[in-house]
């Protein structure tokens, strides 16, 4: 085995090494590996057959086939840099809507335990209530 | 407003790390006009500000973490739209904005569906310099052109807006860069709510300053020009998963 091969080889192992073990412990999302497993296998591929590398400069007229890596490395790690900024962004997007609606619904909780309270203080003291009002009173977030 | 039945206000304050003024601020409110309901909306503020407010027998919304104006208003426009208020008044909290001219500002809901209390419209003598007044003119002639009336002070936190204008807020009220301001003025526009304004006077802050150093305000400028020409050219309305959630 060349070194060049052994090296392409192993990091492409060890990548899917990792994906697989994160995805078996449900850290990753298949969707999010999906793109890393195909860029392992195609750097095997690669590897295990340079030709298809110089072919390809050479139909694309590149003249060092390294180039045409490094040019398809950086597109595909833009890409997804965008793909990851676009998520960030839906992301933010939900959870500014779950902190509006989480003050609502504690504003709502807060209103309904002053009427509670009011209607209490109403009745005088009416010994069932008192547990039951206890339990909902919980630490202010 | 005469001949129709006293409309139901909620005025909702945004707040963040305001508990030294905004007890002044809802005492002046209910000073001017006692019977509004008041909505504070504490955006995840560091300090006092809910216990502050709720002593001052305001209704308190605290949002978990810091979400800008944009957030706080949202938040404000949907419980308005959900305990089923005629007209949102938007305030802030530093009691620059003058309650006294409320009765003004709701007026001009007769003949418009968003009211801003604007400066440099005669009143006061408010002035800025440099490349601050150079936005400032800019986002004002652009919108003024937009609305079909002269608006002189859009970036204006202090306005009020009707049932027709707090339904589409609820839904679309920017987070981002003078989303809170120019984006949703914007926005209102191009569904085509009408936007008109009162002149008023604005006091200089009670609490904390405005930041005026040169490069700040040049930084302002961009930021005004990118974020206005995003809102003309965003797709509207924009494909968010809120959408339509409030029927």
């Amino acid at each position: 085995m060349s070194p060049v091969l052994t090296l392409g080889v192993v990091g492409a192992a060890a990548t899917l090494a990792v994906l697989f073990e994160m995805l078996r412990r449900q850290r990753l999302r298949e969707k999010y590996a999906l793109i890393w497993v195909v860029v392992a296998v195609a750097t095997v591929l690669l590897v295990v057959f340079p030709g298809l590398l110089s072919t390809a400069a050479d139909v694309l007229g590149v003249q060092v086939p390294a180039n045409l890596l490094f040019f398809a490395a950086s597109m595909l790690l833009l890409l997804l840099s965008i793909q990851f900024s676009y998520e960030i962004g839906r992301l933010e997007d939900r959870t500014r809507t779950l902190a509006e609606e989480i003050a609502l619904l504690t504003l709502r909780l807060d209103q309904q335990e002053a009427g509670d309270d009011a209607r209490g203080a109403d009745e005088a003291t009416e010994g069932g209530d008192v547990g039951d009002g206890a339990t909902r009173r919980g630490p202010q977030p | 407003m005469p001949g129709r039945p006293d409309p139901n206000i909620l005025v909702v304050i945004p707040a963040w790390n305001e508990a030294g003024a905004i007890a002044g601020t809802i005492a002046e409110v209910r000073a001017h006009q006692p019977d509004l309901d008041i909505l504070v909306v504490d955006d995840g503020s560091g300090d006092a500000t809910a216990e502050v407010a709720r002593a001052a027998g305001a209704e308190v919304a605290r949002l978990p973490y810091n979400l800008g104006v944009g957030g706080a208003m949202r938040t404000g426009y949907r419980y308005a739209m959900r305990e089923d208020y005629d007209v949102v008044v938007q305030i802030d909290a530093d009691g620059q904005h003058d309650p006294s001219y409320l009765p003004q500002l709701l007026a001009g809901l007769d003949d418009s569906d968003v009211v801003i209390g604007a400066r440099f419209a005669g009143e006061g003598d408010y002035a800025a310099r440099g490349p601050r007044r150079w936005a400032m003119r800019m986002l004002a002639a652009v919108l003024s052109r937009l609305s079909g009336t002269r608006l002189t002070d859009v970036t204006s936190g202090f306005r009020v807006a009707n049932r027709k204008a707090v339904r589409v807020f609820a839904d679309h009220y920017p987070a981002e860069y003078l989303g809170d301001t120019v984006e949703s003025l914007v926005i209102a526009l191009r569904v085509g709510c009408t936007v008109s304004q009162q002149p008023v006077h604005m006091r200089p802050r009670t609490i904390g300053t405005a930041s005026q150093s040169p490069l700040r305000a040049a930084t302002y400028l961009v930021r005004a020009v990118v974020a206005l020409a995003l809102a003309l050219v965003r797709r509207w309305p924009a494909a968010t998963e809120t959408l339509g959630q409030e029927k």
